[in-house]
């Protein structure tokens, strides 16, 4: 592919994504009180939750973020759907960077085009509340239907698509299972009918045959509304089910991002390969799996240099010392030294039958 | 009926049955289960939530909270049985010669011991060793399931320790008195990835050279897959399934593991739409007559509405499905 270095490639690809965030990040305060500092002498401390992250989503396709713990995944849907401010970057939506809108009446026309899916569907849920109202709130709210009969009508016509019945609409979450409620949970969102869906893990709180259900709704509805969807989840596995592009994060920041069939198959950055490596051998195969000693470090002291050097096995002088940054290898970006400079082994190439192995220089 | 193994037993679960009584009637959730643990084997105990699975192993400890009571089936530790001893005899055992891990080390620790404390006085209470001994032994002890400079850290209390690092010192508390059977209830489930596969690596090693058998409870099938050498499945208070691992991975028979098996997005699988079971486990109060999975299987007959099918034995596996039973066989060819 011959791209300028720097560009992604999702943006060549298409003309204008409907998404696109530019150096976005998320300084969190996490300074000892005043007083401490006063007397004690500590220094103001910023937890940098996300710290320059760019990619850009075409429309009707999935970008998925995967990480630990602690990585700032959660954080970037949040920036995206404005329930924290950004301290740094844009994100703009459709071409409109979102943080120039300053009149309340386009901040809500442009927020009924973007919802989001939360993780806990007992938490996201009023209990109090009838279904039917819950889910008729956003047509409420954006007077997108007029009318007690219309809203119904609506209201029903969304719990069908998400596979409830009419009836269901007249009783309390209570009453649902994890998985019923989280299709209540779709169901709300798809009423303000936005073109962009925030997934924040919405399977993890799910059994594996309820998880199968919902991934195959949020797939379904897709192709049928033409959604696109930013997901996010730790589940390697679920992410390659779902998405067109990868994005990895590791301390607030990308370490690699790709086409989801090229990242699978050829993991280039140590981080990602680490991640794969963590997946479960349900075929049986008796690979050896060699797990990766070490933890996420604390994001209020991130190493410096390359932030995942201490648990890296090709670390060197430089990935202490420099921070890499993103820069296209192969078609794909990566933020690595080692890969930059050619150092790192070679994941063989497989063909997608065979086990996922990365393997280290014997 | 109890499923023979070619070791002898360690644990024997013969028709267990634990109810709990509640104002919409008796709820049964542990239903006439019967499973074998040999000596050194892991025993993979694998379901979804509501299958009674955490159930099964707190009974085994006599752990369920009143008013839940084993209402049935008798359990044998060692061929001696253990449902049934008062409480401060059974407290002997837990801890001695079956230990626990649970999902959230944090509730496994006290807060306000240091783990040093905490391990030393388990050691102290199950063996005879003096009290220096004990304090080497559990050094030993976190230094074997990977806790760095483990002589500084035995005296940290456990908010110093990280998720995993916790985990380990529960690994460790459960192993201090080398039990014989030691009951792993989600052990990695609130654990990142990476982390995750760290703590299957310490259990299985430690569990091998200690030749400590395990039962290990989860709904990860990937867990159950790294670690088990058998497989029990239940669902809705029952097994359904059990057999070695490489046959109820590969070759599961009951519907319900099958699509349990296909609902698991992998990595090498298509992508396009995964198998689903429609519908949700039934809650206790309405489990279905018959084969409870009856009303989501898509093999479902007649025969499974009203006649509940206990486990039939199929190659080395058993499974409670009609399916499997000779007269079936003629009709619809297994």
């Amino acid at each position: 592919m011959a791209e300028p270095a720097g560009s992604l490639p999702s943006a060549a690809a298409t003309p204008r994504p409907l998404l696109r965030v530019a150096e976005l990040a998320r300084y969190f305060d996490a300074s000892p009180p005043f007083l401490n500092r006063l007397l004690l002498g500590g220094r103001r401390r910023a937890l940098k939750a996300v710290d320059g992250v760019s990619f850009a989503i075409p429309r009707g396709q999935t970008l998925s973020l995967v990480g630990e713990s602690g990585c700032g995944k959660s954080t970037v849907a949040r920036l995206i759907v404005g329930l924290y401010r950004p301290t740094r970057g844009t994100i703009e939506f459709d071409g409109q960077d979102v943080s120039l809108l300053r009149k309340e009446r386009d901040v809500r026309a442009l927020r009924r085009r973007f919802q989001i899916i939360f993780q806990d569907p007992f938490a996201s849920l009023n209990p109090r509340w009838r279904v039917r109202d819950i889910i008729a709130e956003p047509i409420r709210v954006h007077g997108l239907v007029r009318g007690r009969a219309a809203i119904r009508a609506r209201t029903e016509e969304l719990l069908a698509q998400v596979g409830l019945s009419a009836a269901d609409g007249g009783k309390y979450p209570h009453e649902f299972s994890g998985g019923q409620r989280q299709r209540i949970s779709i169901a709300r969102a798809l009423a303000s009918a936005p073109e962009f869906l925030v997934c924040d893990e919405p399977t993890s709180a799910l059994d594996v045959s309820v998880q199968a259900q919902i991934l195959n709704l949020m797939k379904d509805l897709q192709a049928r509304l033409g959604l696109t969807y930013l997901f996010i989840s730790h589940n390697l596995a679920v992410v390659n089910h779902m998405s067109d592009q990868v994005g990895v994060m590791y301390l607030g920041r990308l370490c690699e991002i790709a086409e989801a069939k090229t990242l699978f198959r050829r993991p280039l950055h140590p981080y990602t390969r680490l991640l794969l490596e963590t997946i479960p051998d349900l075929e049986l195969s008796g690979r050896p799996r060699v797990p990766v000693a070490g933890e996420v470090p604390s994001p209020i002291d991130p190493p410096p240099g390359c932030s995942f050097h201490p648990r890296c096995p090709f670390a060197n002088e430089r990935c202490r010392r420099e921070r890499p940054e993103l820069h296209l290898h192969e078609g794909d970006l990566v933020a690595c030294h080692a890969v930059e400079e050619g150092r790192l082994p070679a994941v063989e190439a497989q063909s997608p039958s065979e086990p996922l192995t990365t393997r280290s220089e014997a | 009926m109890t499923v023979p193994s070619n070791r002898p037993p360690l644990l024997q679960l013969e028709h267990l049955r634990v109810e709990f009584p509640s104002r919409h009637g008796t709820l049964t959730a542990v239903d006439d289960v019967s499973l074998e643990i040999a000596e050194g084997e892991v025993l993979g105990v694998v379901g979804e939530s509501g299958a009674g699975k955490s159930i099964t192993g707190a009974a085994i400890i006599g752990l369920i909270e009143p008013p839940g009571r084993i209402a049935g089936g008798r359990v044998l530790f060692e061929g001696e049985r253990i449902d049934d001893l008062p409480y401060e005899k059974l407290r002997r055992i837990r801890g001695k010669r079956i230990g626990t891990i649970f999902q959230d080390p944090l509730t496994s620790l006290n807060p306000l011991y240091s783990i040093g404390r905490q391990l030393i006085e388990t050691i102290l209470t199950h063996t005879s060793l003096s009290p220096r001994e004990a304090r080497q032994r559990a050094i030993d002890l976190l230094s074997e399931v990977g806790i760095p400079s483990p002589a500084q850290r035995i005296d940290h209390y456990p908010h110093q320790f990280s998720g995993g690092m916790r985990q380990r010192v529960v690994i460790a508390l459960a192993l201090c008195a080398n039990p014989r059977l030691v009951i792993a209830d989600e052990p990695t489930t609130a654990l990142d990835v990476s982390i995750q596969a760290q703590i299957i690596a310490v259990l299985k090693k430690l569990c091998r050279e200690h030749g400590t058998a395990v039962m290990l409870i989860t709904h990860d099938m990937g867990v159950i897959a790294e670690t088990a050498d058998r497989v029990a499945v239940m669902y809705a208070g029952r097994v359904v399934e059990v057999g070695p691992l490489r046959e109820v991975v590969k070759h599961p028979r009951h519907p319900y593991t099958v699509g349990l098996m296909g609902s698991i997005p992998t990595l090498r699988g298509s992508r396009a739409r995964l198998a689903q079971i429609d519908g949700s486990m039934p809650r206790l109060n309405r489990i279905p007559p018959g084969c409870a999975f009856h009303p989501r299987c898509p093999r479902a007959f007649e025969r499974c509405e009203h006649e509940r099918p206990e486990l039939i034995n199929d190659g080395p596996s058993w499974t409670s499905c009609w399916l499997y039973a000779p007269l079936a066989r003629t009709g619809s060819d297994g």
